[in-house]
């Protein structure tokens, strides 16, 4: 056997004048990190079994835990880093592609952070929403260019609309992915707050039928629990065809997660991987994207949105024109900074575009051609806050996404080791002792805790510039300034610069 | 220094209007009384009258008046005109001279009918109007098309309103209906073309306010065609209104329910059809809502419609003696020419005055075969 060439990656420092041994740690720890000596009555660390997920820090009943960066300094080298080098050391071991959870969490710019609000002075006045109606309510679907009325009445219906009341809606995560209960505290939310959220491509769960009305089903290319009943009885139909941590990738989980509920949300054999392809095999260009939503329309009689999900890549915005004149109903764009269950290392942290510069040419390139209008623009990929979101509607978002902030309300700690399945918190996982840590209704409370605290504060930040329903920030890139940016960046993004 | 156009001008205001429904007409004197009360609304560097039925001579002719910075850019513009339009009389717009108005430009008027075999197969009379009002004021550096209706028009001008009254000799000519606007915008280089009233064909807008929703309107427009070359709030609105009224043929009060639309709490209210349309107008135009202070008049040949935006952030006074109909920022603008009216009071957020002349229905009405308009439309995808 050769040597390992690994170290740890966190240090854990245990406080012996605290720690009373009572093993919570040992119990908590899914990786091992905690291990029970019998011999000497004692608890001990396993540091290189840590991936710093903070559940025995959060457990521990005398708080006698602290994680630390392993302290290892190897020879500065700028080129040579850390990371750069335990990456090799892993792979020389395994002959594998790098494995990883969550999004891109390298140094890129975050252009978010680069945006700033407007507010009224003086010229006109800023609106109170404590004492003004404020409205965030928000219609995600196709609409026609113009109404036919005769007579105070209405002569055509216009097409079916996601009423949503308020621009946030939880994104696509599987289950598989994650658990049922997390699944359950979503949609949960996702009722209580009215809004919807999205089954992924793992199917829905026999005991979320009964959210349909606030789900949004994916039809993704594994087609994993695509059936009529499950088409009928969703809110909305998305097809994906990519997101933004793995453009050009397809999914895989593996047989180890595929248990019983999920071979039978998933429609699959039990213990068989679930293999989603790259690309859908009936979708090699436009056109049968256009068969495909219109296949769907048929099917749920023109009844429901027809969304298409796209990662933000290069070409987006011809891209997203194409998906509108496909017939798309809602266009979705998933940022570089998305999260994932499972994606290979180097696709996850080199592949694909910011959201804010996706959003913005999208935005732009529809309105060049006259057909922003026709279609909702929901955008994802890392929304961190409530300004955030504002932000994305000032630049042309109707919407968004929100996953990873999702379920760190639901408790996750970021270590970014879904694809383990060994999630400490009950929710990348599908090992029953640790599922049952995820209480859905407290999950479905701090979800909707969630969203109505954003909600709270988008109503402020809009209040502030004299605005009192979220249509009239709709692409009002006015209200935005850059700061730091260059020329260009600017120009893409379509702002200017503050103090200009 | 940049003017507006170059950049965008917040301003407060003020407006008055005044209108007999008979369409008996008036001379200029009394709309100058009214706005003159208002002086402390405005700061001198903007004022301007819109006088519907003051070119009985010339009715079927559209009366195109024009700034010029200087003599070089009216001969290119004039040539653009000739080649486009027929021209039945060019002169320069009469004026007295007054010590309170400086640096101004050349002023004309053309009585002009379009061209037909310039025209573009699918573009109506009104549609080759306004483009070549677009080109004109976005392309051609120093030349300002300000009004363009038919038995109509705009004289605008920096200074204070009533200055630019007497400036422009308004006692001298005959309306039914007229508005009135001061300005006061916090930072502009005072520019002519910026003052208002705002016009297009037939369409006058006064406009008291600072909208916050401008970029998302804005940006709307553009879709269709329109170029919002002034940056102001007014421009837009206009355009707004010409959009949903004449290209899209949504009836006025469609059009109000959209720029001031009710709130969801209230459309939940409503009854099936009426929910169902109210709906319909806010999801499908949705970046027609105007948000933030505004009090307008709108006004065309057939009438003028005042409205608030729907939280009334903005003073708005309506009062009504006769067959006369009197609007103003404040009622003290109305009792100076109207001392006891037979009523008056304050027209409701989102609420509109409207006063059409007898016998119309509508303020606009489509005297081309502007139906086909649905068809151009909803062969775009």
């Amino acid at each position: 056997m050769s040597i390992n060439c690994l170290t740890p990656a966190f240090l854990i420092e245990r406080d012996k004048d605290r720690c009373i041994d009572c093993q919570v740690c040992v119990r908590q720890c899914a990786n091992e990190a905690h291990r029970w000596d019998e011999e000497e009555q004692r608890v001990f660390s396993e540091d290189a079994n840590c991936v710093n997920c903070h559940r025995c820090v959060v457990m521990c009943p005398t708080k006698a835990l602290h994680i630390k960066k392993f302290p290892l300094e190897f020879r500065y080298n700028a080129n040579w880093t850390q990371e750069a080098m335990r990456a090799i050391y892993l792979q020389a071991e395994t002959g594998g592609v790098l494995l990883t959870g969550m999004g891109n969490d390298r140094p890129y710019p975050i252009y978010w952070d680069h945006m700033l609000l407007n507010a009224s002075q003086v010229t006109n006045p800023s609106i109170d929403p404590l004492r003004e109606p404020m409205e965030l309510k928000t219609y995600l679907g196709r609409k026609p260019d113009f109404l036919k009325i005769k007579n105070g009445k209405l002569l055509e219906d216009i097409p079916p609309q996601l009423e949503l009341e308020l621009p946030i809606m939880f994104s696509a995560m599987s289950f598989g992915s994650i658990s049922l209960n997390a699944h359950k505290s979503l949609a949960a939310a996702a009722k209580k707050a009215g809004t919807y959220w999205n089954t992924g491509e793992g199917g829905l769960h026999k005991d979320l039928v009964e959210h349909g009305d606030h789900t949004i089903v994916q039809v993704a290319s594994g087609r994993f629990g695509v059936d009529a009943d499950y088409l009928k009885t969703a809110a909305a139909i998305e097809i994906k065809i990519g997101q933004g941590a793995k453009p050009g990738i397809g999914g895989h989980l593996p047989g180890e997660k595929v248990g019983e509920e999920v071979s039978q949300t998933r429609m699959i054999p039990l213990g068989t991987d679930a293999i989603s392809p790259a690309p859908h095999h009936d979708i090699y260009s436009i056109e049968d994207l256009r068969q495909l939503i219109y296949s769907l329309k048929e099917a749920t009689e023109y009844q429901k949105p027809i969304f298409v999900k796209i990662a933000a890549v290069h070409n987006v915005a011809a891209i997203a024109s194409g998906i509108v004149r496909a017939g798309a109903d809602v266009v979705a764009i998933d940022g570089f900074r998305g999260g994932t269950g499972a994606a290979p290392l180097r696709t996850r942290d080199s592949v694909g575009i910011p959201i804010e510069f996706a959003l913005a040419a999208v935005d732009t390139r529809l309105r060049e051609e006259g057909i922003r209008n026709k279609v909702s623009l929901v955008v994802g990929g890392s929304i961190r806050n409530s300004s955030d979101i504002v932000k994305a509607v000032a630049l042309g978002a109707d919407a968004v996404y929100i996953a990873t902030s999702a379920l760190i309300s639901l408790g996750c700690h970021m270590c970014q080791k879904c694809y383990t399945g060994k999630c400490n918190w009950g929710i990348a996982t599908q090992d029953p002792q640790l599922t049952k840590r995820l209480n859905p209704e407290i999950g479905a409370e701090r979800a909707a805790n969630l969203l109505k605290a954003w909600a709270h504060e988008i109503e402020e930040l809009l209040g502030g510039m004299g605005i009192n329903a979220l249509e009239s920030l709709r692409g009002n890139r006015l209200m935005l300034r850059g700061i730091g940016l260059t020329d260009r960046e600017l120009n893409i993004l379509g702002i200017k610069a503050a103090g200009e | 220094m940049l003017k507006e156009g170059h950049i965008r001008i917040p301003a407060g205001c003020a407006i008055s209007g005044i209108m007999n429904k008979k369409g008996e007409v008036t001379s200029g004197q009394e709309i100058i009384k009214s706005i003159a009360v208002m002086h402390d609304r405005s700061n001198g560097l903007g004022g301007g009258f819109a006088a519907y039925g003051i070119y009985p001579e010339f009715k079927n002719h559209y009366a195109l008046h024009l700034f010029f910075d200087d003599k070089k850019v009216k001969q290119e513009t004039e040539f653009l005109l000739n080649k486009f339009f027929s021209i039945d009389l060019a002169e320069t717009i009469p004026i007295r001279k007054i010590n309170a108005i400086k640096n101004v430009p050349l002023i004309w008027r053309y009585f002009v009918k379009p061209k037909i075999k310039e025209m573009a197969l699918h573009e109506t009379e009104s549609e080759f109007v306004v483009n070549f009002i677009m080109r004109i004021n976005s392309e051609v550096e120093g030349a300002y098309v300000f009004s363009s209706g038919k038995n109509m028009g705009t004289f605008k001008g920096v200074g204070f309103p009533e200055d630019i009254g007497e400036f422009f000799r308004l006692d001298e000519y005959k309306a039914y209906s007229w508005t009135a606007h001061g300005r006061f915008p916090t930072n502009t280089p005072g520019w002519w073309g910026g003052a208002h009233p705002f016009s297009l064909l037939d369409w006058t807008i006064v406009h008291n306010g600072e909208i916050s929703s401008y970029d998302a309107n804005r940006r709307y427009l553009e879709m269709y065609g329109y170029k919002c070359t002034l940056q102001t709030d007014t421009e837009a609105i206009t355009y707004i209104f010409d959009l949903l009224l004449r290209k899209f043929g949504i009836p006025l009060e469609s059009a109000i329910n959209i720029v001031a639309a009710p709130f969801w709490s209230k459309i939940s209210r409503m009854n099936p059809d009426e929910q169902k349309l109210f709906k319909a107008l806010r999801v499908v135009f949705s970046s027609l809502l105007i948000n933030g202070p505004f009090s307008i008049i709108l006004g065309s040949k057939n009438g003028f419609m005042a409205l608030n935006d729907r939280l009334k952030l903005r003073s708005l006074v309506a009062a009504q003696k006769g067959d006369n109909l009197y609007i103003a920022s404040e009622e003290s603008a109305i009792r100076e020419i109207c001392k006891n009216p037979d009523k008056s009071w304050a027209p409701k957020g989102g609420e509109p005055v409207i006063c059409l002349l007898d016998g119309k229905e509508s303020l606009y009405e489509f005297d081309q075969v502007d139906e086909n308009e649905f068809e151009h439309h909803s062969v775009a995808l």
